[in-house]
């Protein structure tokens, strides 16, 4: 299936403000200011910002967690609203979520099968569960024989590869994963990305990750959009925006990246 | 400085220190680093005396020449403030939440430097210029600070005693990497005002950034020191090649 998948149009989402004074109007603050984006069949999107640039509302947006004040999603041409959970099982069957802790994230009482056949049964997927907890275990090169095993007993790596099979399980067309290597040390970090991409060339499924951490964008994705106040302030191929930046937001995070002393005498 | 000798730190049949050798000088920017469980943490909560009640410890350390660990240590509220102060991950943990800012920065400018009435006041202002915090601060609670603000708060606190060593145990790691540049900056201008530091993390990009030398631990062992443009160009051991390769992989140059 090709075409587009999920399309966001003029997102605005605004937050009121605590008063200043008893009598005084509530202030309101826009986190998201019309914001578009359009995910295809096998995009790879990057979503990056400062802290407070509105990444985690666009996010919340996108999985339908919140409505926004403003602007609508749509999924396969169908508009998606928040909702009780029965309304949006199509919806979630499609876009699936990879959350950024994978200490908090993972119920430390399940043992890694359950964990992942959880969205299968709340979402209903018809087939086997039991084969499939084996099938998507694989896909993230985790041994099936973990299956039985508590987070407790993982290290951060492969918890997060098990919180990627869980989102994998119901076998979604869109990938959202929320700053999913922020949490790990560097070289689980780069294998954890590799896979990301790897899952998402291999099974066709669309990736959107969100990440501050530029070198994650560039190293997973094939496009990006740069976040600023609330605004997209571009968005264009990883090339384009890392090698020639054109905004001064995109500027400002690509100089807080660390950069190895001795990188020029490669 | 820090010498850090054999150090061994087990739990019951458990090592989670095995065999860690390290030194800081004075002035110096010591970078530590390792993957999650190699011994970091332990191996800084060994120098400030904070084990958990049940480690047993093998080794030595001395501050200055002193030991600090086994039965001849002083009291570390002896040695805090004044020789060593740490500064850890979360800022939050680290402040009183029902504590202005102003209050609580002058607690260690009363005690270790006997500072009272306006010259503390003075010296408050001026502190938290240092770690770059407008004056107006000071009246702020905690809660109302960003994330890197209130590990400004906190570097601000630990180094109030002007202490020879401060240990930094992945003090950006939870910042966000723009704010992350600011505190290294902050940090790396310690050695000019006479306190060493010993930072911690698991990034080696990250302590590459101001770190004279680097000390690699791997499962519990001090497995390579050097200075960091020789670790980085040339690493001698496989695990910290591993390291490297990992941070040149997610260097923006590396990928172009």
């Amino acid at each position: 299936m090709t075409g587009i998948l999920l399309a966001a149009t003029g997102l605005t989402r605004r937050y009121p403000q605590p008063r200043p004074g008893p009598l005084a109007r509530r202030p309101v603050r826009t986190v998201l200011d019309d914001v578009d984006l359009t995910v295809s069949a096998g995009d790879r999107v990057g979503v990056v910002g400062a802290s407070g640039a509105g990444k985690s509302t666009l996010l919340r947006l996108l999985l339908a967690v919140e409505a926004p004040d403003a602007g609508e999603l749509r999924f396969r041409g169908r508009p998606v609203h928040p909702g009780p959970a029965g309304r949006l099982r199509w919806f979630r069957r499609q876009v699936q979520y990879v959350p950024q802790d994978p200490y908090g994230s993972l119920s430390p009482r399940l043992t890694v099968a359950d964990i992942i056949r959880e969205p299968l049964t709340c979402l209903a997927v018809p087939g086997d569960h039991d084969s499939r907890v084996d099938e998507v275990l694989t896909a993230v090169r985790l041994d099936t024989a973990l299956r039985t095993r508590r987070p407790g007993e993982l290290s951060g790596g492969q918890r997060q590869r098990v919180a990627i099979a869980r989102a994998l399980a119901p076998a979604p067309a869109v990938l959202v994963a929320d700053e999913p290597v922020s949490a790990l040390d560097p070289p689980v970090r780069v294998a954890v990305l590799d896979l990301l991409r790897d899952l998402s060339t291999a099974t066709g499924a669309a990736l959107v990750l969100v990440a501050h951490d530029l070198p994650a964008v560039r190293r997973a994705c094939a496009r990006a959009m740069v976040l600023h106040d609330g605004r997209v302030a571009e968005a264009g191929g990883v090339r384009q925006i890392f090698d020639e930046p054109r905004t001064a937001a995109t500027r400002a995070l690509l100089a807080a990246v660390p950069r190895l002393p001795v990188a020029a005498a490669r | 400085m820090l010498t850090i000798s054999h150090l061994q730190v087990r739990f019951g049949r458990h090592t989670a220190v095995d065999d860690v050798s390290l030194g800081v000088g004075p002035a110096e920017a010591v970078g530590l680093i390792g993957a999650s469980g190699s011994g970091k943490t332990m191996t800084s909560l060994a120098v400030l005396g904070l084990l958990p009640s049940g480690a047993r410890t093998g080794g030595t350390v001395t501050v200055d020449g002193r030991p600090v660990l086994g039965a001849a240590a002083p009291a570390p509220s002896r040695l805090w403030g004044r020789r060593l102060a740490l500064v850890g991950q979360d800022a939050l943990a680290a402040l009183n939440p029902l504590v202005t800012v102003g209050r609580q920065v002058a607690i260690p400018l009363r005690r270790h430097l006997g500072l009272t009435r306006r010259p503390l006041a003075a010296a408050v202002t001026e502190i938290l210029d240092r770690v770059g915090l407008p004056a107006e601060t000071r009246r702020a609670y905690p809660a109302q600070l960003s994330g890197g603000q209130r590990q400004r708060v906190a570097i601000a606190m630990a180094t109030a005693g002007r202490p020879a060593l401060l240990i930094a145990d992945e003090p950006t790691s939870a910042l966000d990497p723009t704010t992350q540049a600011g505190i290294l900056t902050l940090l790396g201008r310690l050695p000019e005002h006479g306190t060493s530091l010993l930072l911690i993390s698991h990034d080696i990009a990250v302590v590459s950034q101001i770190c004279h030398r680097l000390v690699v631990l791997h499962q519990g062992r001090t497995v390579e020191q050097g200075r960091t443009a020789e670790v980085l160009s040339a690493p001698a051991h496989p695990h910290t090649a591993e390291l490297v390769a990992a941070a040149r992989a997610m260097s923006l140059e590396a990928v172009a």
